[in-house]
């Protein structure tokens, strides 16, 4: 597995650089209402009209916080394998921005709900493992629309409030690639938890890419910058290549970096500096009043445990050791909840080794091209199931069975149905088969002196222009028997 | 009776509901005389229109059964009212129409009391003398030989309102004593209740950790039934205490016999004039003679409070006060861009005070200040708290002067911060250790100006507060000296 | 420690309130005296004392997951002091 290296570095005119990356990333929690009001979080509504009171941060309002919410954080806290704080705090940071209407954020600083854990990454050089330095509950912020008017700037709440995990990692990641596996595994055991949907272009997920680079061997960290708010994966990954790059030639130049927050502009493909230095700010956080310490008991936390289900990692041993699966075949089931659950209906009934194949061969070539995910397969596992029963028992042969998957990707419809009514079923009479082993036979007698003379790689021609005669519909097993009575 | 608005808030009720007067003559003798009294400028908004409607409205009920039925009532222009402009005596709210009411003042409501107004303040309730105002000083209704005096702040309004019989009773704020020293100022009762023993959900916040709602009232079976309307958990508000109460007003009694009674040594400051030193012995004398055990006790922290409260409040309001920018609600001045309108909006909208305090709070919290300041004044608060705690084990309820002196003149302490915030010396501890705390006119001074003392009672415990001050009242038999001189 | 009038500059662009120059001296003399008068707890050894934020022994009330009003955006527009098609409408931000 791990015959490749990795190779991620820049090279300097002073020598190779390493990039070190870790990520904030914001992932808001699948709740019905807001992390502190009972207004609706639904993606896409009119503007202000997911606006409370609360939201709207009018005098007197009060934050009470939504304990599906919490449920959610400890969820995903114990899918990282984290420590679980049975005390927590929210304290309010503060700055002032029109989509911020409390002119203060609540978030956690230094008491969050949930601690260190880790994420384990498959990647082409080996397993890496991730650390998570913490998760909290924070408010999501409200939208500013510049571009509605040339001297204004529209404002729309319905996201003000919204719940956020913020997740953040360690700097242990060493490569866009690393980052791109990291987000999409993050992305995978939330949505096996249910806590988060992933969504990047709803800005369900969406990340802080912190990055900075250091010499190949060097211990200390460089200084880093900060790229906010970056909402796809493949916008991160051109980011870190720009901003490695940018901090490199400025270092190879004897430059300083400046620690700094930076965006990424996705038309130029470029970072550039987001605010001035002394504009920087101070957020000022302290505990907020309106709200006493977050406090649950251990219990709380062990029936949320109970309740879990099977995570990616679980399931990757799970199946390697149920269906004998490799782990490179395993690690592709289980990188979607829905391709692993798809495998095992499949799995459950009929052969393994096909339904693998069969799977994440041919079905995810053919979404692929169709440009589907599995939940919207125009084959349903159970027909999938069917059509390897038909091979496995050797009703159709392999070829056939191509045929008949083409037809089904049209109308899922019964694999058996076609076959019967396109009279596709493999042809095993003996005595059929003889007479067609004969006809070839005879249309080709100059090669069967030449086999006969010791050219035995023409076995293959006879067995393939058999099937041919056949329309495809001959059992090549029998075939293959009959032939070798036949020559011999 | 040939003057309605004499009657104590009880009485009122009584009156009301045993059909002694109805509903509407009693919110027209409070209207006839709220607008005779311009001159205390006790009101940002009058209601008058809207409570004689609602007099009528009540006049036809069959049942009167409700608590407040009848009683009209102003509240501080903290409390947002549906409907009713709600200021915070700030420019920057000075055109802020509410569409919703806040619990406290729901509770009143619902109890069929009217809304006759909402009453003047310091300007979001910073100040102790409410000059702060946007909208003009409030007049007490005690004056020193013709000469004006403040009615203490922040609940000015609220105080002078109710001494002026211009309702019946009021809910004011409390955060470092705006309830206790205004109602000390003008010889009424005031009362600060336990942290979280009433809802803030719908009121202006200054100091959500602090701020608490209280009654103001003419005599202590007043604030009883207040409290009695107005507490009570709020699962809106995420301190409010889910704590059982039973009716404080049924519960009253006349004895303190055995009650062990604390009187702190540090509350003996520097400087205290002598007229409040005889007037605390007085009332030691008073619980004494009535079979109660005093006992002489430290809260040796004493002195550290008014400078933690002085980190700690401007510190929430720093952040509190940060919504009010010009872009949901109230006043806007425009600005080039975003930050330009935020600068001019909050510079124009808020007065000196308010800047003041958001700028030492915006600093304490700043990045290299907080544990200095900040953290500092937390750890202190605690020490606060301790003190409370070690000496309520051998006391039930503490009794010390209100304030260090009597009401004071218009700018006579305005070019001195610190002799400004020294009015509430005696009253910000209980804020800091979240006790309820009573103020109880005693007797006027020489001068004719009201003086007041202190109890400050157990955590949720403002019955024994309100039973020691009911007795002592019995006592004292406090007799307004208001004489209408504004009319 | 005391407060100049960068520091007052400092703050008062983090609290979005300008002051004017004559503004800045008032304020340099009380912030100091209040500072002065704050900084009394410097006495205090607090080392071995625990910060509290808030007196309530309450545990945080929590709601369940349900949303309650969908639509209240006439009460949360009713006072913009400028609005446009359900947007507040704020000068444009100069990032
Ligand atoms: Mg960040
Ligand atoms: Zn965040």
């Amino acid at each position: 597995m791990s015959d490749k290296e990795f190779n991620y570095y820049i090279s300097g005119d002073t020598g190779k650089w390493e990039v070190v990356i870790g990520l904030e990333v914001h992932a808001q929690v699948s709740s019905n209402a807001k992390l502190f009001s009972s207004s609706a979080t639904q993606f896409g509504a009119d503007p202000n009209s997911q606006v409370s009171l609360i939201d709207a941060a009018m005098p007197g309002m009060l934050p009470v916080i939504n304990k599906f919410c919490v449920e959610q954080a400890v969820r995903t806290g114990l899918g990282l394998k984290a420590k679980i704080n049975l005390t927590s705090v929210f304290d309010r940071k503060n700055y002032f921005y029109a989509d911020l209407p409390q002119g203060y954020q609540i978030s956690q600083y230094k008491y969050p709900i949930v601690g260190e854990g880790e994420v384990v990454l498959d990647m082409p050089y080996g397993t890496k493992k991730i650390g998570i330095e913490r998760l909290h509950l924070e408010q999501d912020a409200g939208k500013s629309l510049h571009d509605q008017d040339p001297t204004k700037t529209f404002i729309d709440l319905n996201r003000s409030g919204v719940a956020l995990m913020e997740i953040v990692s360690k700097p242990d990641l060493r490569s866009p690639e690393e980052v791109a596996e990291y987000i999409k595994k993050l992305r995978s055991i939330m949505r096996y938890l249910g806590t988060c949907d992933g969504n990047m272009e709803e800005g369900s997920l969406r990340a802080d890419v912190n990055v900075s680079v250091r010499k190949v061997g060097s211990k200390d960290f460089g200084t880093r910058c900060e790229i906010k708010n970056v909402n796809s994966i493949k916008f991160m990954q051109q980011a870190i290549q720009y901003e490695a790059k940018r901090q490199v030639e400025l270092l190879e130049e004897g430059k300083k970096i400046d620690q700094e927050t930076r965006l990424f502009d996705t038309k130029k493909n470029e970072t550039r500096q987001m605010r001035s230095k002394e504009d920087a700010h101070d957020y000022r956080y302290f505990p907020d009043p309106d709200l006493p310490p977050l406090k649950f008991s251990q219990s709380f936390v062990d029936i949320i445990k109970q309740k879990l289900p099977e995570l990616p990692d679980d399931k990757k041993e799970r199946l390697m050791n149920n269906y004998k699966l490799s782990s490179y075949e395993a690690g592709v089931l289980i990188s979607d909840k829905d391709t692993s659950d798809y495998f095992e209906d499949i799995a459950k009934t009929s052969d393994v080794k096909l339904a693998i194949n069969w799977v994440i061969g041919d079905l995810f070539a053919a979404l692929n091209k169709l440009g589907k995910s599995i939940k919207e397969t125009p084959i349903s596992s159970k027909n999938l199931a069917k059509l390897i029963d038909l091979i496995k028992n050797n009703t159709i042969s392999g070829r056939i069975a191509k045929e008949v998957f083409e037809l089904m990707l049209k109308d899922n419809r019964d694999p058996k149905v076609i076959v019967e009514e396109k009279g596709l079923v493999q042809e095993s009479n003996v005595g059929e088969l003889e007479k067609i082993i004969e006809k070839v036979l005879k249309d080709n007698a100059d090669k069967v002196a030449e086999y006969k003379s010791g050219k035995d790689k023409l076995f293959g021609f006879f067995v393939g222009s058999v099937i041919k005669e056949s329309k495809g519909k001959a059992n090549p097993a029998l075939v293959n028997d009959l032939l070798k009575k036949k020559l011999s | 009776m040939s003057d309605l608005t004499k009657l104590t808030l009880v009485e009122s009720v009584k009156y009301i509901k045993e059909k002694k007067c109805s509903a509407t003559e009693l919110v027209n003798a409070y209207v006839k005389r709220i607008e005779k009294s311009d001159k205390l400028n006790c009101f940002n908004t009058k209601d008058l229109e809207n409570a004689v409607n609602k007099a009528k409205k009540i006049d036809t009920n069959k049942k009167l059964d409700k608590t407040l039925v009848g009683a009209p009532i102003a509240v501080k222009d903290l409390f947002c009212t549906k409907g009713v402009k709600t200021t915070a005596s700030s420019k920057i709210l000075s055109n802020f129409t509410p569409t919703y009411e806040s619990t406290v003042t729901e509770k009143l409501w619902n109890e069929d009391a009217i809304l006759i107004g909402k009453l003047n303040s310091d300007e979001f309730a910073m100040g102790s003398s409410n000059e702060t105002s946007s909208f003009g000083n409030v007049l007490n209704p005690y004056r020193l030989n013709n000469e004006n005096l403040v009615p203490g702040g922040s609940s000015g309004g609220c105080a002078s309102a109710v001494a002026a019989d211009l309702t019946s009773a009021t809910v004011g704020t409390d955060t470092g004593g705006s309830i206790r020293q205004p109602a000390a100022f003008t010889g009424i009762v005031g009362l600060k209740p336990t942290y979280g023993r009433c809802s803030r959900w719908g009121i202006v916040a200054f100091a959500s950790s602090l701020d608490q709602a209280g009654p103001m009232t003419k005599d202590v079976k007043d604030a009883a039934l207040i409290l009695d309307v107005i507490s009570g958990y709020d699962e809106k508000d995420s301190t409010s205490a889910n704590k059982p109460k039973s009716s404080f007003l049924n519960s009253i009694k006349n004895n303190v016999k055995g009650l062990k009674v604390g009187v702190p040594k540090e509350y003996r400051v520097d400087d205290m004039p002598k007229e409040v030193d005889d007037l605390w012995q007085e009332g030691i004398k008073i619980l004494k003679d009535n079979g109660a055990i005093i006992k002489d006790i430290s809260l040796p922290h004493t002195k550290y409070a008014l400078p933690a409260y002085y980190i700690i409040a401007p510190a929430e309001a720093s952040s509190n006060l940060a919504r009010y920018d010009g872009v949901r609600y109230g006043f806007r001045a425009e600005g080039k861009d975003l930050t330009e309108m935020y600068e001019n909006t909050r510079s124009k909208g808020f007065g000196a005070e308010v800047k003041k305090r958001i700028m030492i709070g915006t600093y304490v919290l700043s990045s290299g200040y907080y544990d200095a300041y900040y953290l500092k004044a937390q750890k202190v608060r605690n020490l606060i708290k301790m003190d409370f705690d070690n000496a309520y084990k051998d006391v039930d309820v503490i009794l010390t002067p209100t304030t260090p002196t009597a009401a004071f003149r218009f700018g006579e302490k305005t070019d001195d911060p610190i002799a400004m915030y020294l009015n509430d010396i005696f009253t910000v501890t209980a804020n800091l250790a979240g006790l309820p705390a009573i103020s109880l006119p005693i007797r006027c001074n020489k001068d004719g100006l009201p003086l007041a003392l202190q109890l400050i009672g157990k955590s949720f415990d403002e019955q024994t507060l309100l039973n020691t001050a009911y007795s002592i009242e019995q006592q004292v038999n406090f007799k307004s000296q208001v004489k209408d001189w504004w009319m | 420690m005391s407060i100049n009038k960068d520091t007052i500059k400092k703050i008062s662009k983090l609290a979005r309130i300008t002051v004017t120059n004559d503004e800045t001296d008032r304020l340099e003399k009380d912030l100091n005296s209040i500072l002065k008068f704050v900084e009394q707890l410097k006495e205090l050894n607090t080392d071995n004392v625990e910060p509290i934020s808030s007196v309530s022994d309450q545990d945080l009330t929590m709601n369940k997951d349900e949303v309650k009003k969908i639509n209240a955006k006439d009460d949360i527009l009713k006072n913009a002091p400028e609005k446009n098609s359900n947007y507040y409408v704020v000068p444009k931000v100069i990032e």
